[in-house]
């Protein structure tokens, strides 16, 4: 993705990004209004319940909490030229990785050292696991692409699917225990991330009932990492020159294909430690589709998040209050589902790549005669 | 009787470049008129004015004697003109027959446009000795049948004047020759040729007539029966006052760049740059001259370490330059390399200049220990060499797109002779630059020639190649037609550049 030079920062990175939003809304409201609902009380419930209730901005951070991993892959990639769809694929097979750890290592290691060692360390490897595992599934199309020049749109969607088979076939076969009758692991106590409620009844406070864990810290720190990567190391300049101008990276000596490979690691690493976050956190176990449509929020997180981390984060937390907001929707109003929400997130998807150009003359224009 | 065509006062600007000045031909009908001139004369942009694609600033394009309006090409075949680009536009997936029809389907179903030009093309081809399989592949057939097919497309579309840009380059011999009978034949039907090109024994062998364009205005005409190589040469390369470079005597030293038999072919195995050698030492200044598109480049990206050779070698201060030698790694050796086309290598468009003041040296350990990148360091090291090149203006965070050509270039020539090199390659060093940066550039080369540096300048600016070498090198068609020093006749090397040798002039 471009940044745009011939449009006031602001504009191009808060106005068009807003535009987007509204216009998004609309025609949301438009599908209400078809659905025989009244719009206006429908983006009440999607806005106002989660924005004025504590429980509610925990779960926004939650939400979050997963968007900015699956964004960060996203934009990584994106600083690279590559457009990463496999996002979703490659949080699902990381889980392999956060939870191989957790079963087979974290019980030796508990009883060989006290509980308040064996955890960390245990949760420490998980979160190397699940970072390697899902790069691992993100270096495979880097190396079609950089090798064999398969475009790397197709190898990822098509790599999400075999992932799903691949975990669908690991949990049954290999993870469930025997005689279990549902598909998932057992559970994963020997490196159990606390959600916000568990560690406030430790201090005596009575915090309500959220999935938020403190893994949130971590995806703010993966993004000023992303953000430091890119902008203050060498292979971070070298990611960018790559994305920027290829003929002009082979000049400078750089080797396209191995930036390619070694960014689509990185990307899908990012996308892997979701993975880490959601086993290991609030599921505490290896399930199947836990990771529940994240990898393709990261898209839209990150095209509106404009591929800057900071973006990202403000995104994410975006795209978190819409999750959360469209639980309350559904709950409150039958006939309206969850996933009039990810209708919204497809328009903004539209809006912000397909369609990022529409306003952009327009803009343009106005900022032209204003100036 | 009226000419087919007549360009009168035709005047065309882009930015600060007088591409078209006050130029007027015409253009008898059933000739073949060439049109001959170094790069950047102007031939091309009038041509594209004719056709359709540049509108004129000033002045008249008339038609057998009537005014016309060309606003874009399906004007321009609408009249009767058609044209062969240099690159030809065909789609290389599709048949001989739906290239043809491309432009002139007439309908949702192609069945009957196709059936109608498998007739038509039959028929060109018995007239014309166009000989094609109408159902072959494009993309499979040779160059010279692919050219055959663009000359069908403009035919078939009722061109009676054909424009042909630079139609050999891409020809072997042989298929040059099959060409010119063509032309000849479609001339003696009654078609009007023009024939765009830099060659003088094209011009010699096939035109009637012959136009002789320099720095955007027609110098001189003559009728081809009538005139000589050499006096086209002269009028082509022209008797300019020297750019004044002061400098002294070159005091070279040890051999710094030895390049032994070098070939170099492209995908369709043929040779880019054929069979050359050559040395730079210490402290000279070695030109290649030469029209654009002779193998220079290709030759640059061999010696930088982008392409590799497909035979012969370079030894780079003794030491060969191997397959494994990556740009980056040539570049520690001491190799620096102010690339020939800006804007796709030597900066990022979209980066500061700082940060584009850094592309190629990133891992210079001056700017950061380990894998950081110091961006102080980056910014420092940008704003000194901006000083010193007097960058206007002299700001690192700007975005390398906002600055002029020139100051672009003094950024680009600001981090390579900052790396200190032992040897310079520098293509096109003061294309699109204005005057003054042009003074400045040319003053830092032989500063630093003086210290004892070794540069490889390639440019096709004869004016600048004379005033800045020591020795001069003229390429054509892949090969290096010859050594002169600066103090060579303009003359002989507009025939060298031309491809006419020693032995044939």
């Amino acid at each position: 993705m471009s940044t745009r030079s011939d449009l006031p920062a602001w504009v191009d990175i808060g106005l068009i990004p807003a535009l987007n939003l509204v216009i998004a809304f609309i025609m949301a409201g438009l599908v209400v209004l078809i659905i025989g609902e009244n719009p206006i009380k429908a983006l009440t419930i999607l806005l106002g319940e989660p924005l004025f209730s504590l429980q509610g901005w925990c779960n926004i951070l939650y939400y979050a909490t997963n968007f900015i991993f699956t964004g960060l892959c996203v934009s990584v990639a994106f600083h690279a030229g590559l457009f990463n769809i496999g996002g979703e694929g490659q949080a699902y097979v990381a889980g392999l990785g956060a939870a191989t750890p957790g079963l087979i290592l974290g019980g030796a290691l508990a009883s060989i050292l006290p509980n308040t060692l064996s955890q960390p360390i245990t949760l420490l490897i998980c979160l190397v696991g699940s970072f390697i595992v899902g790069g691992l599934w993100g270096l495979f199309p880097g190396y079609l692409q950089a090798k064999r020049g398969s475009h790397i749109v197709i190898t990822t969607i098509m790599l999400n699917f075999i992932a799903a088979s691949l975990m669908q076939y690991m949990i049954n076969r290999v993870f469930r225990p025997t005689g279990n009758q549902a598909v998932e692991s057992r559970a994963i106590n020997d490196a159990y991330i606390w959600n916000l409620r568990e560690i406030g009844n430790i201090f005596g406070a009575k915090l309500p009932s959220t999935p938020l864990t403190p893994v949130i810290f971590i995806a703010l720190l993966a993004a000023f990492a992303v953000w430091y990567l890119l902008w203050r190391t060498k292979l971070g300049y070298e990611i960018r020159t790559v994305g920027a101008n290829q003929e002009a990276a082979i000049y400078a000596g750089i080797s396209p294909p191995r930036i390619i490979m070694i960014t689509m690691m990185i990307s899908g690493g990012l996308a892997g430690l979701l993975a880490f976050h959601e086993v290991l956190g609030p599921q505490h176990k290896l399930l199947l589709e836990y990771v529940q449509g994240a990898g393709f929020v990261g898209i839209a997180v990150a095209l509106m998040g404009r591929s800057h981390p900071v973006g990202i984060v403000l995104a994410a937390l975006l795209f978190g209050l819409l999750s959360e907001g469209g639980t309350q929707l559904s709950f409150e109003i039958q006939s309206i589902s969850k996933d009039l929400v990810v209708v919204i997130q497809g328009l903004v998807v539209l809006f912000m790549g397909a369609l990022e150009q529409a306003f952009h003359p327009l803009l343009q224009k106005f900022f032209r005669q204003e100036s | 009787m009226t000419p087919a065509i007549e360009l009168i006062n035709i005047d065309k600007r882009f930015g600060a470049v007088h591409a078209n000045n006050n130029v007027s031909i015409a253009i008898a009908a059933g000739t073949i008129h060439g049109i001959i001139g170094e790069n950047g004369a102007g031939k091309s942009t009038l041509m594209s004015i004719l056709f359709g694609f540049y509108q004129a600033d000033k002045g008249e394009c008339r038609l057998r004697g009537k005014p016309e309006k060309i606003k874009s090409s399906t004007d321009a075949i609408a009249l009767g003109i058609g044209m062969v680009h240099q690159h030809f536009m065909l789609v290389e997936p599709f048949t001989v027959l739906e290239n043809i029809i491309l432009g002139a389907e007439g309908g949702a179903l192609i069945g009957p446009a196709l059936d109608k030009a498998r007739a038509a093309l039959k028929h060109l081809a018995d007239e014309y000795e166009l000989d094609v399989d109408p159902d072959a592949i494009v993309g499979e057939l040779p160059v010279g049948l692919q050219q055959r097919v663009e000359i069908l497309k403009a035919l078939y579309k009722g061109a009676e004047v054909l424009i042909l840009d630079e139609p050999t380059g891409v020809l072997t011999p042989a298929e040059a020759d099959h060409l010119f009978r063509i032309l000849k034949q479609l001339r003696d039907q009654g078609k009007t040729i023009i024939l765009i090109t830099h060659k003088l024994r094209e011009i010699m062998a096939i035109t009637d007539r012959v136009s002789v364009m320099r720095r955007g205005e027609v110098v001189a005409e003559f009728d081809t029966s009538k005139t000589n190589v050499g006096e086209l040469a002269e009028a082509m390369v022209g008797r300019r006052v020297l750019l004044r470079v002061e400098k002294t005597r070159a005091k070279p030293g040890n051999v710094v760049l030895d390049v032994r038999h070098l070939t170099w072919r492209d995908k369709k195995n043929i040779a880019r740059v054929d069979d050359v050698s050559f040395t730079v030492r210490k402290g000279e200044i070695v030109g290649i001259a030469g029209v654009s598109g002779n193998g220079q480049s290709e030759l640059l990206d061999v010696i930088t370490g982008i392409a590799k050779a497909s035979s012969g070698e370079v030894i780079f201060k003794d030491q060969p330059v191997g397959i494994k030698d990556s740009p980056a790694e040539l570049r520690k050796r001491g190799l620096a390399h102010v690339p020939e086309d800006r804007h796709h290598r030597g900066l990022i468009s979209t980066f500061t200049a700082a940060e584009s003041a850094i592309l190629g040296y990133q891992s210079n350990p001056a700017l950061g220990k380990g894998f950081r990148l110091n961006r102080d360091a980056v910014v420092a090291q940008s704003l000194k060499q901006m000083q010193e090149f007097d960058v206007r203006p002299a700001d690192p965070h700007l975005k390398s797109a906002k600055f002029s050509g020139g100051n672009q270039q003094k950024i680009i020539l600001a981090r390579e002779i900052g790396s200190n090199p032992d040897l310079l390659i520098v293509g096109q060093p003061t294309r699109g630059v204005d005057i003054g940066a042009i003074e400045f550039i040319h003053r830092r080369l032989i500063e630093l020639r003086d210290q004892g540096k070794a540069i490889l300048l390639v440019s096709v600016e004869l004016d600048e190649i004379r005033s800045l070498s020591d020795r001069i090198l003229v390429m054509f068609a892949g090969r290096v037609m010859g050594e002169r020093p600066p103090s060579a006749d303009e003359r002989e090397l507009g025939l060298l550049m031309a491809g006419v040798g020693k032995e044939a002039a």
